[in-house]
């Protein structure tokens, strides 16, 4: 199950939100990674999601695996909305 | 007396002695353990200690400065957490038997390179945030006690090779007035400290600050990003005085963000922001905005290969909505051609293109693309409150046709059981001189106006504003253009509509007490520009506004104009 987003924030994908972000995986059960660019990365760890350099207009996709994956894939939703980080890309 | 240039990080200006910090030599050597275990223990523990010293400093920030600013420490207490760190440590520790020193330093090194070689400035900046979290570590493990900058009791100027977020939360503003670095650029996260903690900052003077003593008389220009060492008395009397200034002005802008914009006798105007997306919204409320007077929708549709879908721009109308948390936004419709071109959308190039297809002519032709927009932004408008806008509209029939578009997609929105607010302003931009000449037949059927100067002006003038040769004719203050705004005020008014301006001029310190006296309703400006516009018309007299505005109207030239604000209102805002 995963989910696309374009990053609009002028910042990028900065410290603050990935840090909203990673806190916000460790809840659920589900594996929840990140790709972009060809690499992937585990949502647990914010080296991994600060080294994937997102930058405006950079789209990454959110990949989640487990019982409670739609959940976390929504709330990463509402983490894009609302830090004003990006938009779904479909 | 030396001056250094470095970056103006925060504003303001400090005068005290220096005051420089010594790094204290945090390097370990590598050498072989045979204890990994005994070795293990003391990289958890110093792994331990530091996150009790990050979570008082994230208290202390908590405290003093706030959520938002202690967030960076939460993202320290990750990165000490994090197993893409522990887990290469260890396994250095393990494997290649080497001690804890040189397996944190090895392991930073290399996430310190990949931050510094980041396409983002931001993160590329983060690279200090991993320095600070591996000094801390390495000092916990080497029992080095870090200096604690929370000791100074004297008024210092601080001067240091880069300070840590960890030595900024430290800071007491009462002693340090200000500080130097000679790396870090406007975003690190010293200067964003600085900034909130209001304390004047230069950084970045690229190892010149290098050539500072402790003790050195320092003159710290925030403002201009200039530093002064030992400056001779006539020197620290100017900056004293321009101290002062600085410090009346500031005081006099913060007392106002919360408040209305009314001139001096009671007359209020709203002022609003020019943004490009939802990020751009916190800078809008942060300056004091009252709305969003113009949000230029080009940007989802620009630096892309297809267009955005319907999906994807409603979350960003939404995600701008409910931010402004029912503050008016004013959306404009695409407004795309001319210069502004889309790659995946295949325009003829023309020779006038600013007289060309583009904005509302091409929403018209390419139906698909704006209803879509359209839907995106009526499904948004419960959110907050919409304003919708239509660019370069030059005649009755084509705001006509455009609106009657949207009411078909509302109508459609509603049989799909999709709830549309009934409260949605619709208005155009007024750009042309056609329109603007026939605005009293505009001002019947729509809810508002909002005078595009910039195009405006080119328009009538007939000159190209991309042409440097005639950029003399670029004037906003010629009585040709000051009566175009007045005609459109005017008629707006007769039918008990809203007037704003989205262009240059509306954030123009010169032209601003004119359009006041013109009864200008909106002034959309860059959100920086909010408080000192809504200081200097706090200072401003509506009735007198009124009559210089009468007066240059009356003025044959722009100059003539640029006079009369010259000597007789610029007077009265010095009062």
């Amino acid at each position: 199950m995963n989910k696309t987003f374009m990053v609009l924030s002028e910042d990028g994908i900065h410290a603050r939100p990935a840090t909203a972000i990673v806190n916000m995986a460790s809840n659920f059960k589900a594996e929840i990674f990140a790709e972009a660019d060809g690499r992937k990365v585990t949502l647990k760890s914010i080296l991994g999601v600060l080294s994937l350099d997102l930058s405006t207009n950079d789209v990454v996709t959110f990949i989640a695996e487990g019982e409670d994956a739609a959940e976390a894939l929504e709330a990463i939703e509402g983490i894009f909305q609302k830090e004003g980080l990006g938009i779904l890309y479909d | 007396m030396i001056n250094i240039e470095g970056i103006a990080a925060s504003a303001g200006i400090a005068i005290a002695k220096a005051f420089v910090i010594e790094q204290p030599n945090l390097q370990a050597e590598k050498w072989t353990i045979d204890d990994a275990d005994g070795e293990m223990f003391r990289f958890h523990e110093a792994l331990a200690q530091s996150i009790v010293d990050v979570q008082a400093l994230k208290q202390r920030t908590l405290e003093q400065l706030g959520e938002e600013k202690a967030e960076i420490f939460e993202s320290h207490l990750l990165v000490l957490n994090d197993p893409e760190l522990i887990g290469p440590i260890e396994r250095l520790i393990r494997e290649e038997q080497v001690n804890a020193e040189h397996a944190l330093q090895e392991t930073t090194k290399f996430f310190i390179a990949m931050f510094e070689n980041m396409q983002s400035a931001y993160l590329r900046e983060r690279a200090s945030d991993m320095r600070d979290v591996s000094k801390r570590v390495l000092g916990h493990l080497l029992k080095v006690k870090a200096e604690n900058l929370g000791s100074i009791l004297d008024e210092v100027v601080l001067v240091a090779e880069d300070l840590t977020p960890s030595d900024t939360a430290q800071l007491n503003r009462n002693y340090v007035l200000g500080f130097i670095t000679n790396i870090g650029g406007r975003t690190t996260h010293s200067a964003i400290m600085a900034r909130s903690l209001e304390i004047p900052a230069v950084v970045g003077t690229k190892g010149a600050a290098l050539q500072i003593r402790s003790g050195d008389l320092l003159i710290l220009d925030g403002l201009e990003g200039i530093v002064i060492i030992n400056p001779d008395e006539q020197t620290v009397e100017q900056y004293r005085i321009k101290q002062g200034q600085y410090e009346e002005q500031r005081n006099e802008w913060a007392k106002l963000k919360n408040k209305p914009t009314v001139t001096a006798d009671g007359h209020h105007v709203e002022l609003a922001a020019n943004i490009g997306t939802p990020a751009d919204v916190s800078a809008v409320l942060s300056n004091g905005g009252e709305a969003v007077g113009l949000y230029r929708t080009e940007f989802l549709y620009m630096s892309r290969d297809s267009m955005p879908s319907e999906n994807e721009q409603f979350n960003a109308y939404k995600a701008v909505l409910e931010k402004m948390d029912g503050k008016p936004v004013v959306v404009r419709t695409l407004d795309i051609g001319g210069d502004k071109e889309l790659s995946y959308l295949e325009l003829p190039k023309e020779m006038n293109p600013f007289l060309g297809f583009r904005a509302i002519r091409l929403c018209l032709e390419h139906q698909d693309i704006f209803r879509t927009q359209l839907r995106a932004l009526l499904r948004s408008s419960r959110y907050g409150n919409l304003r919708i806008m239509f660019p370069m509209i030059s005649t009755l029939d084509e705001f006509r046709q455009a609106k009657e578009m949207m009411l078909e997609e509302k109508s459609k929105l509603e049989a799909e059981n999709i709830q549309v607010s009934d409260q949605i302003q619709v208005g155009i931009m007024v750009e042309i001189p056609s329109t603007a000449i026939l605005s009293d037949r505009f001002a019947k059927e729509v809810d508002f106006f909002s005078i595009g100067t910039n195009d405006l002006i080119q328009y009538t003038m007939a000159a190209d504003r991309m042409n440097e040769r005639i950029s003399y004719l670029y004037q906003p203050l010629n009585p040709a253009i000051l009566r175009l705004v007045k005609m459109v005020i005017d008629a707006a008014h007769s039918q008990g509509k809203w007037v704003g301006m989205c262009g240059e001029m509306a954030g123009d310190a010169a032209a601003i007490p004119l359009l006041v006296g013109l009864g200008l309703d909106e002034f959309s400006m860059s959100a920086a520009s909010i408080l000192p516009a809504r200081s200097q018309i706090s200072k401003l007299s509506y009735e007198a506004m009124n009559v210089f505005a009468e007066e240059a109207l009356a003025c044959n030239t722009a100059y003539e104009v640029a006079e009369l604000i010259e000597k007789k209102i610029q007077p009265l805002l010095l009062k």
